[in-house]
């Protein structure tokens, strides 16, 4: 087990460089840097400029010189300093403006995952024990929708229905008296009372691949010799159920979180747009457009390194309920 | 792979033996999955609209009229009520008449049943160009009068019609689902098949490059790429940048699937039989191996479709692909972004539902492609 994770750790490790090359990649796109943006703010605004500052910003992001160098200069404030560089439009430090809407993200997406496995699960056994019947045939068509319908659709859809009938609009995640308290008992229902709308709608297409994948795997479990024997032994029909197909089941439900949490990532961007949610999404957005190029780096990066631990985390938990992949892999 | 039929040395030959092509068996095996064969035909429909625009869509996409912003769908209606209580047959839309909301002191349009537009279908219309180069100057549906409102599916902010927009962008979404994934399929089948050909670490290093773009999520990486765009770019410019965008992330599902083709049809028979006949490598992949994997391929690439809609959908969405005065349905949705417009207008979410089915039927067909892909399996 412990190779195991010394190996995923590794590998880790190097996607996780791979992450940061592309993140500054990005950062590098535009054409321009962002000293000249800078500049040409600062004096559209009539501001003026002092010479020592802009000579002090050209050496700490080292403009002008060579791409890797640039890109040392980068990596190793982050790593040494955790410093993400400036945020143009802010004027404050990257990292002072995204651990907040990160966190939200953490918690918005992994709500997000709970509520997918919560009602996959069930779900996904009764249409695999009750095969061919109404409800695995209404799952299956409520499936293809849910996974044909893009998020922002449904969120707008969501947005729309909920103004027409209850006459309030949906969107953020906390109300203005609750945005900036600390965490406390009413503010986790005010939390409650608004995130169910994202939560849902991100979970939505998730589930349906999770019933489809649960059910095609249970099914193949229930045909096995093992199951007839259990049967015969005179076990409730629950137990033969739920003691061994379900668990030989849920392994490649598992390892669905590696990619399940990039596609999650992906859509909670665009949602966070619509429903207006304090998270990365509506950042990254807004830096991009006014290419406010390290903060938006910053951002894509810091989402890759979650879903890059989201997913080592998937791999453990598997290699930890199967002890094929645990001693196969050596 | 044809079906080879052994005839017994001696054996009085059969009066007919039919054969039937790879495409015949594919075909009829397609058939028995009714839901893509009726899935098939709708994503033709919407191909035909998208080839036919000019002609299909009633008004220029881009005529606005600001007598009437956001005005209703006024629907088609078939049959009129004669003065002496009969009915006759006649296409209409109804007018429109104002009312002031007392509450919200707000001009609104309703629908005025008494005001009866006649539409003529096959109308004359100023002349124009099919698809660029056809002169023609009759459109499939038109009113009479070009002064009268017809606003079959509504209007939007600027009283644009809302079906002539759909229409358009109909055109523009759906083809940069095939330019994308043409590209996507270049570049997977080329990297996908020469990993697969030559495995070792060329084969490795590109799997450990796919597996990354996979792990990564996609909407930031593509919302970075696309942000990176000049603003002053032309419309077409813009159109082929996104398309090179979104394939640059999209070959990586096409590549992973001609990979494993090949790896399981390197060891065949046929392969070594031609190695060993002396056959260049390019020639043993462009001859002997893609021909033999070209339907897997299609299937694949007809599922990769719906994906690149929707992400150009989502990019144009948020305004950073597509810009507006190009329509597509990206451009379109980005209108009913804010709830006050959509409880005034919720006929902008028309794209949508659009969305929805052309990614269904895709998928379905896509799926029922897959299976028929194998006429002999099963």
């Amino acid at each position: 087990m412990l190779r195991f994770v010394f190996r995923r750790l590794i590998a880790m490790v190097l996607t996780l460089w791979a992450v940061s090359f592309v993140a500054f990649a990005i950062i590098q796109l535009p054409p321009g840097d962002y000293l000249t943006t800078y500049l040409a703010t600062l004096s559209s605004n009539g501001d003026r400029v002092d010479p020592a500052t802009i000579e002090a910003l050209r050496q700490q992001y080292g403009f002008g010189e060579p791409y890797i160098v640039q890109y040392w200069k980068w990596i190793s404030g982050i790593l040494g300093r955790g410093d993400f560089g400036q945020s143009f439009e802010w004027k404050a430090p990257v990292t002072t403006l995204i651990w907040g809407r990160l966190g939200n993200s953490i918690l918005v997406e992994g709500l997000a995952v709970l509520v997918m496995w919560f009602i996959a699960l069930p779900i996904g056994i009764y249409v695999a024990v009750k095969k061919y019947s109404l409800g695995d045939y209404l799952a299956t068509v409520a499936g293809f929708i849910g996974l044909a319908i893009p998020n922002f659709l449904l969120a707008l859809l969501l947005m729309y229905l909920s103004f027409v009938w209850f006459g309030t609009t949906i969107g953020g995640l906390f109300s203005s008296e609750f945005e900036n308290a600390r965490w406390s008992l009413p503010r986790l229902w005010d939390f409650f009372s608004h995130a169910w709308a994202p939560i849902l709608v991100l979970a939505t297409a998730g589930t349906a691949e999770l019933i489809r994948i649960l059910r095609a795997n249970l099914l193949d479990e229930l045909k096995k010799p093992y199951v007839t024997t259990a049967r015969a032994k005179g076990l409730p029909e629950w137990k033969v159920v739920l003691k061994y197909p379900v668990r030989v089941a849920l392994n490649p439900l598992v390892s669905t979180i590696g990619w399940l949490l990039p596609a999650l990532v992906s859509s909670s961007v665009i949602v966070s747009v619509v429903l207006n949610l304090p998270t990365a999404g509506p950042l990254l957005l807004r830096s991009l457009t006014s290419q406010d190029m390290y903060l938006a780096g910053a951002i894509i990066m810091l989402l890759g390194v979650l879903t890059v631990i989201g997913t080592l985390i998937s791999d453990l938990l598997l290699a930890w309920i199967d002890p094929r992949i645990r001693y196969g892999s050596k | 792979m044809a079906v080879d039929t052994v005839v017994p040395a001696g054996h009085v030959a059969p009066a007919k033996l039919k054969r039937e092509s790879q495409l015949a068996l594919m075909w009829r095996r397609f058939k028995r999955h009714q839901l893509a064969v009726v899935s098939l035909w709708i994503v033709v429909f919407f191909y035909l609209v998208a080839a036919f625009a000019e002609f299909l869509a009633p008004t220029d996409p881009s005529a606005y009229s600001a007598r009437y912003t956001y005005a209703p769908p006024q629907g088609l209606q078939f049959i009129v009520a004669t003065e002496d209580g009969g009915w006759a047959f006649q296409p209409h839309v109804n007018g429109y008449k104002t009312e002031v909301d007392p509450k919200a002191m707000r001009r609104s349009f309703v629908i005025d049943p008494e005001v009866i537009i006649p539409v003529q279908f096959f109308a004359p219309s100023e002349p124009y160009y099919l698809a660029g180069f056809i002169p023609m100057s009759i459109k499939f549906m038109g009113v009479e009068n070009p002064r009268d409102p017809f606003y079959v599916l509504g209007a939007d902010r600027l009283g644009r019609d809302m079906l002539s927009r759909l229409i358009h962008g109909t055109r523009i979404s759906l083809s940069i689902g095939l330019a994308g994934v043409t590209l996507s399929l270049f570049f997977g089948i080329v990297i996908g098949g020469f990993a697969g050909y030559y495995g070792g670490w060329f084969d490795s290093s590109v799997m450990r490059v796919v597996e990354f773009i996979r792990s990564m999520p996609t909407i930031p990486l593509w919302l970075g790429l696309a942000a990176a765009l000049p603003k002053d770019w032309s419309a077409l410019q813009t159109y082929f940048a996104i398309t090179i965008i979104l394939s640059l992330i999209g070959w990586t599902e096409l590549a992973r699937v001609v990979r494993g083709r090949f790896l399981s049809l390197r060891t065949e028979d046929f392969v070594t039989a031609a190695q060993l006949d002396g056959a260049s490598d390019w020639r043993i992949v462009t001859r002997h191996m893609v021909p033999s994997f070209t339907s897997h391929i299609i299937a694949a690439a007809t599922l990769a479709i719906p994906g690149m809609i929707l992400a150009e959908t989502a990019l144009s969405f948020l305004g950073l692909g597509l810009q507006p005065p190009i329509v597509s349905w990206g451009t379109l949705l980005q209108e009913a972004q804010n709830i006050r417009t959509l409880a005034t207008a919720p006929w902008l979410l028309a794209p949508g539902v659009c969305v929805v089915i052309v990614i269904l039927s895709l998928n379905f067909f896509g799926d029922g492609l897959r299976d028929a892909a194998d006429p002999h399996g099963r």
